[in-house]
């Protein structure tokens, strides 16, 4: 599904990545761990296009998509959601997911403005599945709501959604679980498997070893900005570096 | 959706009534005036208020249309409609190659670009004698006609520009409640995000910029029929100010919000003549007033009240 081969980047004379090549296998769920300041998140900006990398390729099924723009990339069914939550916060909920929908709508300035016969009922379209996504994550009652006012958690679910309108081939999650209480990060768990069910592949930046060790089926380890480790869970648990690096040396 | 229609319906007819018990008189200059500030107000508040990208140089375009209008019907003799289109035409295509580079930039870089738009283009009004009559004007622009009939009256001439600013009133209120509209709105809320929901920021942005400088286009080939007399001084820095001012006060992010914001800043001053020279003062102080206590501007008053009253419940979404 996705795959990096060689990954570097520097920012100015800071190498924040070198050398990282892994694959993302369709319908898996990959784990990207690591302690702070591995570049995981870097790798996720990279990935989706935020920062062009400094050396190595993104291939997405085949497609080098180095030099595509994210709204390229999103088009291709590569999508994120952020660590930061980055909703649109004075709009409403329901609006949020709508824009989600931008990609699978078509109606332009000229049919917006004068209110074609087919633009009213693309419209009514992306409002229905709209609805229909925010079932999915659990929060229909929110649809009214200005999207700024959520919780952290209602919050996070709201960017599943938006993301999901995508259609996404590729959803990569930066630290779903960060600022969730216990239930919710157990909610979510549920949620990323049954997105996973719809055959779509995910890949998440995550420090919740307990989330990362249950859900996922292939973790990748970065540290100081290199691969120190891939495997499964169980490889990732014994192995000696994994553990000299986030517990340190006797 | 239902309230939006009634809403603009008795926007109408407040339009469409509005003259009358004025029997002519000097305030219905003024609301025509008021009338071709709206349509303005209007386009930079799709740009700044919906976008989130800022103009200083919004003179240039409706000066453009002024000054293409003029001196197409003057010196050209082209009949006003088609050199109204022709011009609008014109200054979109302007507004869109320049759109790219200029839109690249963000912030108070923007500002800088468009400010510079605006006084090149004044300058280049107050240089090119031969056409446009330099720091003296240019007279003699015929009045608009349609079917026989002149606009050569102030009522006449309110409801040519008040037809003008109820249509775009009324397409801006559909295009801002639509996909295109969602995605502006996102693009000002978090560029980013927007991005990476595959929505193409950079054209969306020249897009609304080429819409903007349109509607301004219009707005000046307007102006130029109804006082048949234009000179570069009505479209300076000093204008565009004006007009972000309008959207300030009106609110930001608000089509009816433009219109308020117009009528206050087209009315103030001819109550407030004593001001004459300093109003650019005035301006600037209510414009540092309202962005500190009022971000949303005039319209937002109710929204602000609400949240006030423990009562109220939290409904946002209300983007009319």
């Amino acid at each position: 599904m996705l795959d990096l081969t060689g990954i570097g980047k520097r920012f100015g004379g800071l190498i924040a990545l070198q050398g990282i090549s892994f694959k993302v296998g369709k319908g898996s769920i990959t784990g990207i761990i690591g302690p702070n300041g591995a570049g995981k998140t870097t790798l996720f900006n990279i990935a989706t296009g935020i920062y062009p990398p400094s050396a190595g390729a993104v291939v997405l099924e085949g497609k080098d998509i180095s030099k595509l723009p994210p709204e390229g990339r999103a088009r291709l069914g590569l999508v994120r959601t952020f660590q930061n939550i980055e909703l649109f916060g004075k709009m409403t909920v329901l609006e949020n997911v709508m824009v989600g929908l931008h990609t699978r709508s078509k109606s332009g300035l000229f049919a917006c403005s004068f209110r074609m016969p087919w633009q009213m009922s693309e419209e009514r379209r992306i409002r229905d599945r709209g609805r229909e996504l925010l079932e999915f994550v659990g929060i229909p009652e929110l649809e009214d709501v200005q999207a700024g006012t959520l919780s952290f958690g209602k919050g996070r679910l709201l960017e599943i959604a938006r993301a999901m309108a995508l259609e996404p081939k590729l959803l990569l999650m930066d630290e779903p679980a960060a600022g969730l209480n216990s239930s919710e990060t157990a909610e979510l768990a549920e949620l990323i498997k049954k997105i996973r069910d719809l055959g779509i592949t995910v890949a998440l930046v995550e420090h919740d070893m307990d989330l990362v060790m249950d859900i996922c089926d292939q973790l990748v380890v970065l540290n100081l900005g290199t691969m120190l480790a891939e495997g499964t869970p169980r490889e990732i648990q014994d192995n000696q570096a994994v553990i000299t690096a986030y517990l340190g040396e006797e | 959706m239902k309230s939006d229609k009634l809403k603009f319906l008795v926007f109408c007819l407040v339009v469409l009534v509005a003259p009358l018990p004025l029997g002519g008189s000097y305030l219905t200059n003024v609301l025509i005036f008021v009338g071709i500030n709206s349509i303005l107000a209007l386009g930079l508040n799709l740009l700044l208020g919906y976008a989130g990208q800022i103009s200083l140089g919004q003179a240039a375009f409706f000066g453009l249309g002024a000054y293409g209008s003029g001196v197409l019907t003057t010196v050209y003799s082209f009949n006003p409609w088609v050199a109204m289109v022709v011009v609008a035409l014109c200054v979109a295509a302007f507004a869109f190659a320049i759109g790219f580079p200029v839109l690249r930039l963000k912030g108070h870089y923007l500002a800088m670009a468009t400010l510079g738009v605006g006084v090149i283009a004044n300058i280049a009004f107050n240089e090119t004698v031969d056409l446009t009559g330099g720091p003296s004007g240019l007279s003699g622009i015929p009045n608009l006609s349609l079917g026989g009939v002149i606009f050569d009256t102030d009522l006449r001439n309110y409801y040519l520009v008040w037809g003008f600013a109820l249509v775009m009133i009324l397409l801006s209120l559909n295009l801002v409640n639509s996909r295109f509209g969602r995605a502006l709105r996102a693009i000002h809320d978090s560029e980013v995000a927007a991005r990476v929901m595959g929505v193409n920021a950079r054209l969306m942005k020249v897009q609304v910029f080429t819409l903007s400088a349109f509607i301004s286009a219009i707005a000046g080939s307007l102006y130029c029929h109804v006082m048949t007399f234009i000179s570069p001084t009505s479209f300076g820095f000093h204008t565009s100010v004006e007009l972000l001012t309008m959207i300030v006060i009106g609110g930001l992010g608000s089509v009816y919000g433009s219109i308020l914001g117009a009528l206050l800043l087209t009315m103030l001053p001819e109550l407030l003549r004593t001001f004459h020279d300093y109003d650019i003062i005035v301006y600037g102080l209510l414009l540092i007033v309202m962005t500190i206590y009022m971000p949303g501007g005039l319209v937002g008053i109710p929204a602000a009240l609400r949240r006030l009253l423990p009562a109220g419940k939290a409904k946002g979404g209300a983007n009319a």
